[in-house]
């Protein structure tokens, strides 16, 4: 998506965040190569990076002990879209939030940009907040402040000056498409009107990552894209590394590069997006991608066989793509391998990042070498025989 | 009413006027800042202080269970310390504001708590420190129901300085019960009476108004 869709693609902001950028990396890797400490590899590392190891989170409260999370170790890398997936509960939220340390690890580091983030006092951990946007669900904005008083927040109580204040909310508001809008209060928005303050808000002081804690799932679809697109713009643009929760998988597949799939305070399954939502290893991925699997038909599920009911039968072959080295549905090859008669019955693909991944459900007559042929096949990742239905179907 | 009547009728309502006035500010400004303390204390709060949040529980629940006329009386030793004189409008001030505060904190305290707490972890997440979490979250977030209860204190402390008369501080209160119920005195009565109504009305008026305007916005 190109910036002309905002109209902003001059915008001072950008160019401003993304010269900096450019500035602030040679002082990001030396101050990560000064420090003496396990994690201070030699590795350079960009503005925005966040590294789990080994975190643990257990909270104590009156009704007993939750397990929230247990052996966390991952790494987001700088200026990537990294989501965060699994069921209610997962603990998913306590991760994240322990990237600006609303909550604290019990066992385990929180490195960003390679500095172990639980040794900072009060003046560092603010100045680590303000490289730490977040933007929330319930957008959390204060209602007595007008949109320009709930932006400027951020840089008021840093000390900017006033004549910097102004320019710079100025900038970041045009940025999330809100000019006009400084004196409205925010109960005067709407849902994704609140967002956009939000956003504003969190890039204002010029973060290097942006959290979102289910920051599109009080919005509607079409809200939900237009925040997702402007998301979307703002990593591309300014570099800035964001990790997101979703309980909409159509959001990871949109923008995230790699996702996390959390389950019980465990790492489920992890790695690139098409990877994981093309060939779902874990329970819990498949159960969160399954209202998105279509099955079959009914009415032809209904007709299925397990053994060709007569000679003219069609076999029912289910091809599954998993996205790896660039399989992908050659239709002549297929009709090659199965003959003229081949349908379509069903498909269900899905392209993410180049990556073709699903499953295509193809008729064909069911020959007696067909389980032969199949399993010599080499045109997609999987094919098996699902049934057979009578030839008239 | 003869006109001397009027004049005593004008001094109380001046009387009453300074003894509520000057406690309420008393109150508003002791009061505020002890909720404010009582919130952040509370567990789970930014303030890490349980044993003194308890100790100041326990203290203010004591000031709000004792009836005003024996404040009034039990703290004649502390008001004579502090303004050198037991009678008087200025001695009805000190256990007028010594009571009202404690009950303003009460209602302050439920304004505060009352705002979300996704509001004070997104401050928090923008990097403010304590001090701006107070100063540009809870204060001005609760702003509607401290006003509102800042209004509900003042009308009540209109009512207990009626008991101000106990120290000779005069006032309306005193002088419908000295009219009233002493001298069957019934015009001096109800005239006194019609200005105390007035008057709450004119605050709860006033109060209620600029609540209003507050949750517009
Ligand atoms: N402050 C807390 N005190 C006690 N338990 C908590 C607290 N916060 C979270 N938990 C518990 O930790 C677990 C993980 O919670 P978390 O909020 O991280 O889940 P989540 O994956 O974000 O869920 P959801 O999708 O519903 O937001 C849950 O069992 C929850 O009850
Ligand atoms: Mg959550």
């Amino acid at each position: 998506m190109s910036l002309a869709f905002l109209g902003v693609a001059d915008h001072p902001l950008l160019q401003a965040g993304a010269t900096a950028r450019h500035d602030a990396k040679p002082a990001v890797s030396s101050r990560g190569a000064a420090e003496s400490g396990p994690s201070a590899g030699s590795e350079t590392l960009a503005a925005g990076s966040v590294r789990f190891e080994g975190v643990g989170k257990v909270y104590t409260s009156s009704a007993g002990r939750v397990e929230a999370l247990q052996e966390i170790s991952i790494d987001i890398a700088a200026g990537s879209v990294f989501g965060i997936i699994g069921r209610s509960g997962a603990g998913k939220s306590s991760l994240l939030r322990t990237i600006n340390r609303l909550e604290q690890p019990t066992v385990g580091r929180v490195l960003v940009d390679g500095e172990d983030i639980a040794a900072y006092g009060e003046s560092a951990l603010v100045a680590l907040r303000r490289r730490v946007g977040m933007i929330f669900q319930h957008f959390n904005l204060l209602s007595a402040k007008t949109v320009f008083g709930n932006v400027a927040l951020p840089l008021l109580v840093a000390g900017v000056g006033t004549a910097e204040i102004e320019a710079r909310v100025g900038e970041v508001l045009k940025l999330v498409g809100l000019e006009g809008k400084e004196r409205t209060y925010p109960s005067r928005l709407s849902g994704g009107q609140k967002q956009r303050v939000g956003i504003a808000r969190a890039l204002v002081s010029r973060p290097d990552i942006l959290l979102c804690d289910e920051a599109t799932s009080a919005l509607d679809p079409e809200t939900t894209l237009s925040i997702l697109s402007l998301l979307k713009d703002i990593n591309r643009r300014l570099g800035l590394t964001i990790v997101l929760i979703t309980h909409e998988m159509s959001v990871i597949r949109e923008i995230c590069d790699e996702v996390l799939v959390l389950e019980a305070g465990g790492i489920a399954e992890t790695g690139p997006v098409w990877q994981v939502f093309g060939n779902p290893r874990h329970e819990a991925t498949k159960a969160l991608l399954a209202p998105l699997t279509r099955g079959l038909p009914e009415e032809i599920a209904s007709r299925m066989t397990s053994s060709p009911a007569s000679d003219t039968a069609l076999a029912l072959i289910d091809f599954t793509y998993t996205g790896e080295g660039g399989r992908e549905p050659d239709l002549a090859r297929l009709v090659a391998l199965l003959g003229s008669q081949l349908r379509i019955v069903q498909s269900q693909l899905d392209r993410i990042d180049g990556h073709l991944s699903g499953r295509l459900i193809v008729s064909a007559p069911a020959a007696g070498d067909l389980p032969s042929r199949l399993s010599g096949q080499d045109l997609a990742h999987g094919a098996r025989i699902i049934g057979y239905v009578p030839a008239n179907a | 009413m003869s006109p001397q009547m009027l004049d005593r009728l004008w001094q109380a309502f001046l009387d009453t006027l300074t003894m509520v006035g000057v406690s309420a500010i008393i109150a508003l400004v002791v009061g505020v800042p002890l909720a404010v303390f009582l919130v952040l204390s509370s567990p789970g709060g930014l303030i890490n202080a349980p044993r003194t949040n308890r100790v100041l529980g326990a203290v203010i629940n004591g000031f709000r269970a004792a009836p005003f006329i024996v404040l009034l009386v039990a703290l004649l030793p502390f008001t004579r310390l502090v303004t050198g004189t037991t009678i008087g409008v200025w001695a009805a001030i000190v256990p007028l504001s010594i009571s009202a505060t404690p009950f303003l904190a009460r209602i302050a305290e439920v304004s505060l708590r009352e705002v979300e707490h996704g509001l004070i972890e997104a401050a928090q997440a923008i990097g403010c420190r304590r001090w701006h979490i107070i100063r540009h979250v809870l204060l001005p977030e609760a702003l509607p129901g401290l006003v509102g209860g800042f209004t509900i204190t003042v009308v009540s402390m209109i009512g207990a300085s009626a008991m101000a008369g106990a120290v000779g501080a005069g006032g309306l209160g005193d002088m419908a019960i000295r009219y009233g119920y002493q001298r069957f005195d019934t015009t001096v009565m109800v005239a006194v009476l019609v200005v105390l109504i007035a008057t709450v009305c004119l605050v709860q008026f006033i109060g209620d108004s600029a609540v209003r305007r507050l949750r517009a916005r």
